[in-house]
């Protein structure tokens, strides 16, 4: 039967089982980062630039070599030279080589025999700059007289006579947009603008790093992919990958922010320097804020024609988006090609710039650019909504992409769910609760790709009868869970039968992060291929005991069965059975699957919100808030309600409040979570969730990722249900107090 | 075999203007190294990395996954994910 007509019957599919790590966690045991130590092990810190673009002239380090306990310091003197592409980019951006590009840039570091000698020692480095012009908004960076941070950088992509700053333009779309907005009734145009955002995720990034003369090594690190540190290092320092063995720590938040190196190859360098001893590095939440992440800020033009019945007729957007002083950063092309991807539009067009600034190198965020551009394009939907007297769920009904749709960004659509999740998000009971004063209600849609990637697992059986599955995956969303539950129904044994564990990269191949949602469906699909491996050996050993063909054995319910009357009279042979007089049979049962996988299916999500403003402080309260999206299928929908509501509650942070806010001297000015607000739980509502399930018919129980989209509805939802309350419409975030009250007074 | 490959409309400059080029292959791989000997100004779009959809699936583009003329095949600059 095709796995999509799958509508239910699972034993644990779709179960809520306790979480494998809740007791660690929630009793200290489980080991972060920071928590890694090492006999003989120093502890490092970073110098880091105060300056938003300034060329380095000297480091004289001969004061902190001569503090007690300090063991060595590495510049970039001390890293190969001759790197080229992204491979330069990671060593530039882990530590500035004659130029610091932003405020918070590494310029040297120091390990020392504790972490107060190191930060003492740090403050002694003496470091001769001569400051550079600066810029670190988008538009500005792509104005005539804008500061060059790096000439020549451009891609073959950007057209002739922009500002060196502009390093790729992209551009794609369909049908005739001329002739489709003289088809329309309205059309109305607009400029949106969105800061900066960082992961905020609770646990900083913190290593433990040792590597020898010989270019052997190990680091212990908090991380959404090891095989990326362990590539990513290697190319900086200049050691094989195979000589560097990356264990992954539990992790605290990662969001896309930790899928990339920052400070790790550091920790390595100092260790070397120091003769091989364990080099532990941890950044304070300053380091963090800035020289890690964030996300882009962008700055976008939206063109939308409509008729006035709903129907669009199309569509333009140009959007600039800065990453950082580093091409490649920005998620420009994600940006557009999310942009409309939930409607079906007979005319588009798209362009893009990528540009250069002075901040730091971006990292991917949760769907990377879909939250921009759902803000600039679902803003823009809401507003003509309103002037046209139109519901704004029913003209996104309307216009709604379905399979066989073709995507605003090509393809045509194969299975996916959006439409339900507007039907289902229509048929909610929030959307019937009374408004009082100064409230105001916003809707808002979104889409995600989703994402497959390389995967390797293995799954062993035990002498037990358990099951044993290794996965490279790090679990930042419920994944080990979701992995045990799929395992636990495939082979017809119980959930606490499965253990799954997250392996070093000695233990498997190559493993891409887990990022584009994919751990469940990737590692979760390569592990049910494996349990099938094992599968297939278990009726194999079973069979030889019996006398029979293999053939004639299936797996039924955690055992091998004769495979009817004329394989014989034998009674079932549990898998205990099989696992425990393994090693006479043959040896160890397991099974392995590496693969790229396909199938992956995309994910759309609605999201509903309520909010109230105070008229006299401008200050926004989240009443309620309701997340609607497609997970293909929800293994553990526990798990599943948490991402859409940690999506959301990170999506209401970017609307609301957070945003990076550089003085005029280029330096960052809230480089903490007191100035850097992010939303906590008593700022927020109860989010209400419904998981709607249209199965992916490319992963064998359906799964869609789910990590990714929810965080994109809220930027323009909040906009909405704040325009719907006040009359005042923001086109740039935050929609903080401030900005909220003077645009109410002048509306 | 013949299969038709979309370009985004950035890729059509670089070939000769039409919105879909037609190659000989049977791969991913061998449509690449089709598409490159076709229109040399692809080749660096393609070494930078691209995104291949295969019948509305946004593959990661490795060289050894089949296609067939059936196939609707667009070419994605390269998607990453948080």
């Amino acid at each position: 039967m095709p796995k999509d007509e799958l509508k239910g019957g699972f034993r644990l599919i779709g179960t809520r089982p306790n979480r494998p790590d809740g007791l660690d966690k929630v009793t200290g045991r489980a080991r972060y980062g920071a928590d890694i130590v090492a006999a003989n092990m120093l502890h490092a810190a970073v110098v880091r630039s105060p300056h938003a673009h300034a060329r380095i002239k000297k480091i004289d380090a001969s004061r902190a070599l001569a503090l007690e306990g300090v063991k060595a310091v590495v510049t970039r003197a001390d890293f190969p030279t001759g790197l080229t592409g992204e491979d330069w980019n990671l060593q530039e951006n882990t530590i500035a080589g004659d130029t610091a590009l932003y405020d918070g840039h590494a310029v040297a570091a120091v390990a020392a025999t504790s972490a107060l000698v190191a930060q003492d020692a740090a403050r002694l480095i003496e470091v001769e700059y001569e400051i550079l012009p600066h810029v670190t908004d988008v538009d500005a960076a792509m104005a005539p007289d804008a500061p060059v941070i790096r000439a020549g950088y451009a891609d073959h992509s950007v057209p002739e006579g922009m500002h060196p700053n502009v390093v790729r333009y992209i551009d794609f779309g369909h049908g005739d947009t001329e002739a489709g907005f003289a088809a329309a009734d309205l059309i109305r145009e607009h400029t949106y603008k969105t800061e900066a955002t960082h992961q905020g995720y609770i646990e900083p990034h913190a290593c433990l790093g040792q590597l020898g003369a010989d270019g052997r090594g190990e680091m212990w690190v908090c991380t959404q992919g090891h095989w990326y540190i362990r590539r990513m290092c290697a190319a900086v320092l200049g050691i094989d990958a195979a000589n560097l063995r990356v264990t992954p720590s539990e992790i605290g938040g990662g969001f896309g922010g930790k899928t990339t190196i920052f400070m790790e190859p550091l920790a390595l360098a100092l260790s070397r320097k120091a003769g091989g001893r364990p080099v532990k590095l941890v950044m304070s939440r300053a380091e963090v804020l800035r020289a890690t992440g964030p996300t882009a800020s962008a700055s976008m033009d939206v063109k939308i024609g409509m008729k006035k019945d709903g129907t669009i007729t199309a569509a333009a957007v140009n959007f600039r988006m800065q990453g950082g002083a580093f091409i490649g950063m920005s998620p420009v092309t994600e940006a557009l090609q999310c942009a409309f991807a939930c409607y079906d539009i007979p005319a588009l067009m798209h362009e893009g710039y990528e540009v250069l600034a002075n901040r730091p190198k971006a990292a991917a965020y949760r769907a990377p650019g879909a939250p921009m551009a759902a803000f600039a394009v679902e803003s823009l939907l809401d507003e003509m909504c309103r002037e046209l007297a139109l519901d704004p769920l029913r003209v996104r009904l309307k216009n709604a992409a379905k399979e066989g749709t073709k995507s605003s960004y090509g393809p045509s659509y194969n299975r996916i769910g959006f439409v339900e999740t507007l039907e289902a998000a229509l048929a909610h009971p929030n959307l019937a609760a009374p408004l009082g004063p100064n409230q105001g209600r916003g809707v808002a849609s979104a889409f995600w790709f989703n994402h497959g990637g390389e995967t390797s697992v293995s799954l062993a059986i035990g002498e037990d009868g358990t099951v044993q599955v290794s996965v490279g995956t790090p679990d930042i969303g419920g994944s080990r869970a979701s992995i045990a539950l799929m395992v636990a129904e495939r082979i017809g044994i119980e959930y606490d039968a499965v253990r799954v564990n997250v392996v070093e990269t000695g233990a498997l191949g190559v493993n891409e992060p887990t990022h584009g949602s994919r751990a469940t469906f990737a590692s979760g699909k390569a592990a049910v291929e494996a349990a099938e491996q094992a599968i297939a050996e278990m009726c194999r050993r079973a069979a030889a005991e019996w006398g029979i063909d293999a053939e004639a054995v299936e797996w039924v319910d955690g055992a091998a069965c004769p495979a009817g009357p004329n394989a014989g009279k034998f009674p079932p042979m549990t898998i205990a059975e099989i696992g425990a007089k393994m090693g006479g049979t043959g040896g160890p049962i397991s099974g392995h699957h590496e693969s790229v996988p396909g199938g992956v299916g995309a994910s759309f999500g609605t999201h509903v919100v309520d909010v109230e403003v105070d008229p006299a402080t401008g200050k926004t309260t989240v009443l309620r808030y309701l997340v609607v999206q497609d997970a293909g299928r929800a293994i553990h929908p526990a798990y599943v309600e948490g991402q859409y509501q940690g999506g959301a509650a990170q999506g209401i942070g970017w609307a609301l409040n957070e945003e990076y806010v550089y003085g005029a001297d280029g330096r960052l000015q809230n480089p903490v979570f007191l100035d850097y607000r992010i939303p906590v739980a008593s700022d927020l509502p109860m989010i209400d969730t419904v998981i709607v399930e249209v199965p992916n018919p490319g992963h064998p129980y359906g799964v869609r990722g789910v990590g990714e989209t929810g965080i994109a509805p809220p930027l323009p939802a909040i906009a909405n249900a704040v325009a719907a309350a006040t009359g005042a419409r923001l086109r740039s975030l935050p929609i903080s107090p401030p900005k909220l009250l003077a645009a109410m007074k002048h509306k | 075999m013949t299969v038709r490959v979309h370009l985004w409309s950035g890729l059509r400059r670089l070939a000769g203007g039409a919105d879909a080029v037609e190659v000989e292959a049977a791969t991913i791989g061998q449509m690449f190294d089709a598409l490159i000997a076709l229109h040399p100004g692809l080749e660096p779009f393609i070494k930078a990395g691209v995104s291949v959809a295969i019948d509305g699936e946004v593959t990661s583009g490795g060289r050894n996954i089949p296609i067939a003329p059936e196939n609707e095949i667009y070419l994605l600059q390269r998607v990453k994910g948080g």
